[in-house]
């Protein structure tokens, strides 16, 4: 039985027909769009790299049925720069070499931005790292992700002040 | 991952009706369910997907002092709820120590107390598991199980309810809203989960259709707010299983522990709720002596099932760890760490018990 879904993906509305009611919403990113920036790590929940925004939300796009997220907003590694200007987080992973093969990168870029939505870390690496632990990085290039996202969270924090100033 | 048939129903009627066909199952969040499709272990031929249904993610305060959670409230949204992290600090605390944050914005209250056993040979497909496939033997007992249980373990099963969340909610004593094909009912979160004696297969008090649709917390439940905290060791400091932890309330008045609450995680296949312990806390000054005494207690029962004897000695020191900990008062703020005995916190001792 065929179903028939729509999902806002990067700003864009989109209609699918899913002829199969198993796939993710990783591999409807992934085989039906194209949007390869979403990996396909572990596959099970465990690893991260699959993280994107649903609904403003983090979560891994490998345990969710896309058939269950018809009307969802979904942003995902794709969505974040503008143009050729980086999303801060983007920027703040490259000043502090917050990779190193790369593979998990867009799951620990989006797994940030949701963060700091969440806004239960703020400046301190504890909890940062703690916030963050549900994205691994084989690499072991962790102390520059903390210090990226610390970066990151520290110029938005700024602009805000600049803002309500 | 088997095939299967999708349907959403509009109603929480239309659900009931849905699921209680053989072979349903619901999906929530689906961040455990999805995880055991793929390896084969849950085999559901009709997936009844509740997460569209209206009016199961409130969190209402009630006006006898509870407080009603829908089943369908995030995990993170409830650890979130700044009210009610007030209210229910150790409930918090251990939701916050469960899984990492992309599964907690996923996983769902109702979904979270029906999570399956982290047993490793209850997901391996090819080994013997009597919770799986009953009758077929159980691998765990002769096998890897430094984890698995210490206490209301069976010849037949061996396994853990993984369940950070339920360990303070049982002590709490939360109430579990059904609804099913008889209508609406409610039963206490203790006598939800089953041990598993000769039937591990059976690991809930659930009839085909039950649809878990709130969660309940009395009045009473607040009175702890002061001295509550939940402790929880891993093998790693963050999204890890526990291997055992506790959740401690205390009500102090004039420097007596008028009430007392205990339960454990990681020790048996259901949140493990330690009245004996509770009851030698009462009117009592909270000294780590009767602490130690109140250890004793809730692990007089505990045998290891296997190479897991050390468990038993870890719970006895967390129970006076916790328990130090709850006396010494909630934290304004849930630490960076949370659950964590790694997190810098004053009051703790590692107390022999």
């Amino acid at each position: 039985m065929n179903h028939s879904i729509s999902l806002t993906v990067n700003g864009a509305r989109r209609e699918f027909v899913l002829d199969d009611p198993r796939v993710t919403l990783l591999d409807l990113l992934r085989e039906r769009l194209h949007l390869t920036g979403t990996k396909k790590g572990c596959d099970r929940g465990q690893c991260g790299a699959c993280t994107i925004l649903v609904d403003g939300k983090r979560i891994n796009s490998c345990l969710a049925l896309a058939i269950s997220h018809d009307g969802a907003d979904i942003l995902t590694i794709e969505g974040v720069a503008r143009g050729d200007q980086l999303h801060p987080v983007q920027a703040a992973f490259i000043a502090h070499d917050g990779f190193q093969c790369g593979f998990c990168t867009p799951g620990q870029i989006m797994s940030a931005i949701g963060m700091m939505s969440e806004a239960q870390a703020g400046s301190d690496p504890e909890r940062v790292r703690e916030c963050m632990s549900g994205n691994l990085c084989r690499c072991g290039a962790y102390a520059g992700i903390v210090d990226a996202v610390l970066d990151a969270q520290a110029g938005i924090d700024e602009s805000n002040q600049r803002r309500s100033a | 991952m088997k095939t299967f048939d999708y349907v959403r129903p509009a109603t929480v009627a239309e659900a009931v009706a849905a699921a209680a066909q053989p072979g349903a199952a619901y999906l929530a969040g689906g961040t455990n369910l999805l995880d055991l499709m793929k390896g084969g272990v849950s085999r559901p031929d009709r997936l009844v997907d509740v997460t569209h249904l209206d009016g199961l993610d409130q969190i209402e305060r009630l006006a006898d002092g509870g407080v009603r959670i829908g089943a369908l409230v995030s995990n993170a949204d409830l650890a979130h709820d700044s009210d009610f992290a007030k209210s229910y600090p150790a409930v918090a605390e251990a939701l916050l120590s469960g899984a990492s944050a992309q599964l907690r914005n996923a996983a769902t209250v109702g979904g979270n107390l029906l999570q399956r056993t982290r047993c490793a040979y209850f997901y391996d497909t090819a080994s013997r598991c009597n919770k799986r496939e009953a009758g077929s033997g159980c691998d765990a007992r002769g096998g890897e199980n430094r984890t698995h249980a210490v206490l209301g373990w069976s010849e037949n099963c061996i396994a853990t309810h993984p369940s950070d969340f339920c360990v303070p909610l049982v002590a709490l004593d939360a109430i579990v809203e059904i609804e099913g094909r008889s209508g609406r009912r409610e039963i206490a979160l203790d006598e939800l989960h089953r041990l598993p004696g000769d039937t591990p297969e059976r690991e809930t008090a659930f009839e085909p259709g039950d649809l878990i649709v709130a969660l309940r917390l009395p009045p009473a439940a607040r009175g702890f707010a002061a001295h509550a905290r939940y402790l929880k060791v891993r093998d790693r400091t963050s999204y890890a299983f526990a291997v055992v932890s506790a959740a401690a309330a205390l009500r102090i008045e004039d420097g007596k522990i008028v009430e007392a609450r205990l339960a454990f995680g990681g020790v048996a296949a259901k949140p493990w709720r330690a009245r004996a312990a509770e009851d030698v806390l009462r009117n009592v000054a909270p000294t780590v002596d009767a602490f130690q005494e109140a250890a004793r207690r809730a692990l007089a029962d505990a045998k290891p099932s296997g190479d897991n004897a050390f468990k038993i000695e870890l719970a006895r020191r967390i129970v006076v760890r916790a328990l130090s900990l709850a006396a010494a008062g909630t934290p304004a703020r849930i630490p960076a760490l949370p659950a964590s005995p790694f997190a810098p916190t004053s009051g703790a001792i590692h107390a022999r018990a």
